[in-house]
């Protein structure tokens, strides 16, 4: 892709406040996007995986603490004034969430809530909005739509108001796509649906998509490149394959191995990842995923360790890969 | 720890330890002001299906397939509408086997591990209630959930006096399943007991319920949704689907030779792990059906692609071996669908 990264987010931070002090969820975040490109950013609960993508759309609450810069389609999202934002959510970049039922408001009609969006952004008739909303419901694959445009959300099973919720997403045709576990809530026969739609929607509208799940598998069906979060940094990241075939990192090689997949035998036991991931109010020094990695040695708590080149656009962040490129 | 009863193995090692037949729950909608009708939730619809000692049984199936009610109605949480449970050979609730003492054997962990437990309750004493609740001094009742907390992998003297919000997800659920095993069972049900920890603790839970099963000679009825998991943990698995069993089997023959077009269509709806070749197909379209008003004849004819005319009326039984059964008319050669024909 010879055009410009349409997302680049350099040294981002995310503080919360909690009680008089700060709370680092992320620490650190550089990450770019292509356009067209589906990033799947992977990560435990607490990695700051969410916190990172809720940060391009700005849903933090007015109490956090964004620094580094981001910018999307050529514009600084953090100087962005309360009608600027809102002319940039959902026009530039929209959002999908876990739960749809929360996403709807549940006492107006799906159909209602696709044309308010329309409507909001651009100048249309409502008649021309529902147009919209319907050639959308088409396009997600939700059966008689025309019906189901007058649904309210609780009339809609899981799987269909996941579809209305990217239906909605895309109602003013955005430029990047930000999924927040879309799939994670829907059962498995329905999940692969899902997966499958946006895999041929991003190819067909193009879209930049960035997908934050704690499943490697999801991870694998959908994205072009992974970028492995732990403890509020990227640890890891790399064209899909690279890092799933050849991951560098003591963390992902632990996600991958940790797998009750096919590979493990009935009654052996797994291979796992001792402890738990770290509180973000009291981080181990140095390298956050010290205390748990078995390669562990004292230079590893002396400071962050910088992403080291491992393979064409494959990086990772560890001591020992920095000091055998030294 | 203490000795085994010496009673309690009693319907000999080929008596299966729970058998389960035509357990049957439908949930009542109750008359309320937005009720239009009087629709039933068949949840768990004429289910059949046995426990072998020592044994993992997984189930799985999709939301509203009636797994989770399976287990409460195990539990005797909630009663059933009909049908029997024998555990070792006994009727629960008989002159034999009173309820207080099934349910000291067959204990349960649930999938959220911080609702499990009382907030207000130390670890240690969380652990200590079902011994005391039945007779142990409060001494040895705290010695006992000392020893269980060694044995899950928590350290006694680190954890005994902490409160469950001062714990992680993981070790939270370590007390649950210690909290399980203070009173002996011999049957422990695994409702989603992994689904909610993270993945690098999920590992570390299914090692440690892979070694208590071997320390205490348990047997396991594993849920999950997860099928990976479950094909790790089970040695048999149960496969259901809107209240009905679909299919059950050897973990091995089921997994890869599936009967059941519906078990088939689960197994490829798992995430490819390569990245060359990913899903390129639903194997299903659409959800699964409501249980409020489930499809005539076979449950699963609406989104079966091989369903007949036939899969519409008849409703098909488990047929097949002892080791692997199915209920889909193509298992069955004498059912006259018009595929087998072919």
């Amino acid at each position: 892709m010879t055009d410009a990264p349409i997302v680049t987010a350099k040294d981002l931070t995310v503080d919360f406040a909690a009680g008089r002090s700060y709370v680092r969820a992320v620490a650190g975040v550089d990450l770019t996007l292509a356009r067209g490109e589906t990033l799947a950013l992977l990560g435990e609960s607490g990695s700051g995986k969410s916190v990172t993508l809720r940060a391009l759309m700005r849903l933090h609450p007015k109490s956090a603490r964004i620094g580094g810069t981001i910018t999307v389609d050529g514009r600084d999202v953090l100087a962005m004034n309360a009608a600027e934002l809102s002319a940039y959510r959902g026009a530039t970049t929209a959002m999908i969430f876990q739960d749809p039922g929360l996403a709807f408001d549940p006492v107006y009609r799906i159909g209602d809530q696709i044309a308010e969006a329309v409507m909001r952004h651009e100048n249309v008739s409502r008649a021309e909005a529902r147009r919209r909303g319907l050639e959308l419901f088409e396009r997600v694959r939700i059966p008689s739509p025309e019906r189901r445009l007058d649904n309210y959300p609780h009339e809609m099973s899981g799987g269909m108001r996941q579809r209305a919720m990217i239906a909605l997403a895309l109602a003013c045709r955005p430029k990047v796509l930000l999924a927040d576990e879309p799939t994670t809530a829907l059962d498995a026969t329905v999940q692969i649906q899902v997966l499958l739609l946006l895999r041929e929607l991003q190819r067909e509208l193009g879209l930049a998509v960035v997908f934050v799940t704690h499943d490697i598998g999801v991870a694998v069906e959908v994205a072009d490149r992974i970028a492995v979060m732990y403890a509020g940094r990227i640890v890891e990241t790399g064209p899909c394959a690279a890092v799933i075939r050849g991951a560098a990192h003591p963390y992902t090689q632990g996600l991958l191995a940790s797998r009750a997949g096919h590979a493990a035998a009935r009654g052996s036991r797994l291979e796992t990842i001792p402890g738990a991931p770290p509180d973000p109010a009291a981080l181990p020094p140095g390298c956050a995923f010290g205390p748990r990695c078995h390669a562990f040695t004292p230079a590893c708590a002396g400071g962050t360790p910088p992403p080291v080149d491992v393979g064409a656009g494959h990086w990772a962040r560890c001591m020992r890969l920095a000091a055998a490129a030294a | 720890m203490i000795a085994l009863d010496p009673d309690r193995d009693r319907g000999g090692p080929g008596t299966p330890l729970l058998a389960v037949q035509s357990l049957t729950k439908h949930f009542g909608r109750k008359a309320s002001v937005f009720a239009r009708n009087n629709a039933v939730v068949r949840a768990v619809d004429g289910v059949d299906f046995t426990v072998r000692k020592g044994e993992t049984l997984g189930i799985v199936g999709e939301s509203g397939c009636g797994k989770s009610t399976t287990a409460r109605l195990v539990m005797q949480i909630i009663k059933p509408d009909a049908g029997e449970i024998l555990f070792d050979g006994e009727a629960v609730g008989g002159r034999a086997l009173s309820l207080a003492s099934y349910r000291r054997q067959v204990q349960m962990v649930f999938q959220d591990s911080y609702a499990s437990l009382n907030p207000r309750l130390t670890v240690e004493d969380t652990i200590a209630f079902g011994p005391k609740a039945h007779g142990l001094g409060a001494k040895a009742a705290i010695a006992r959930a000392h020893d269980l907390l060694h044995r899950v992998g928590l350290e006694p003297a680190r954890f005994a006096g902490r409160y469950p919000h001062e714990i992680s997800g993981g070790q939270r659920q370590r007390v649950n399943i210690a909290r399980a095993l203070a009173l002996e069972p011999r049957l422990l049900i695994l409702d989603e007991a992994v689904s909610a920890l993270d993945k690098s603790v999920e590992a570390q839970v299914l090692n440690l319920l892979l070694d208590l099963k071997d320390e205490f000679g348990l047997t396991y009825m594993f849920i999950s949704h997860d099928l990976n998991v479950v094909r790790f943990m089970s040695d048999r698995v149960m496969v259901m689907y809107l209240g009905k069993v679909a299919e059950i089997g050897g973990s091995d023959s089921l997994f890869e030779k599936p009967l059941h077009p519906y078990t088939a269509a689960l197994l490829s709806s798992m995430p490819s792990m390569d990245p060359d070749k990913r899903t390129e197909e639903a194997p299903l379209a659409g959800d699964p059906p409501n249980p409020i008003n489930p499809p005539p004849g076979c449950r699963f004819h609406t989104r079966c692609r091989f369903a007949a005319t036939l899969c519409a009326h008849a409703e098909p039984v488990l047929t097949g071996g002892d080791d692997h059964r199915a209920a889909c008319h193509l298992a069955d050669p004498q059912s006259g669908h018009p595929r087998l024909a072919a």
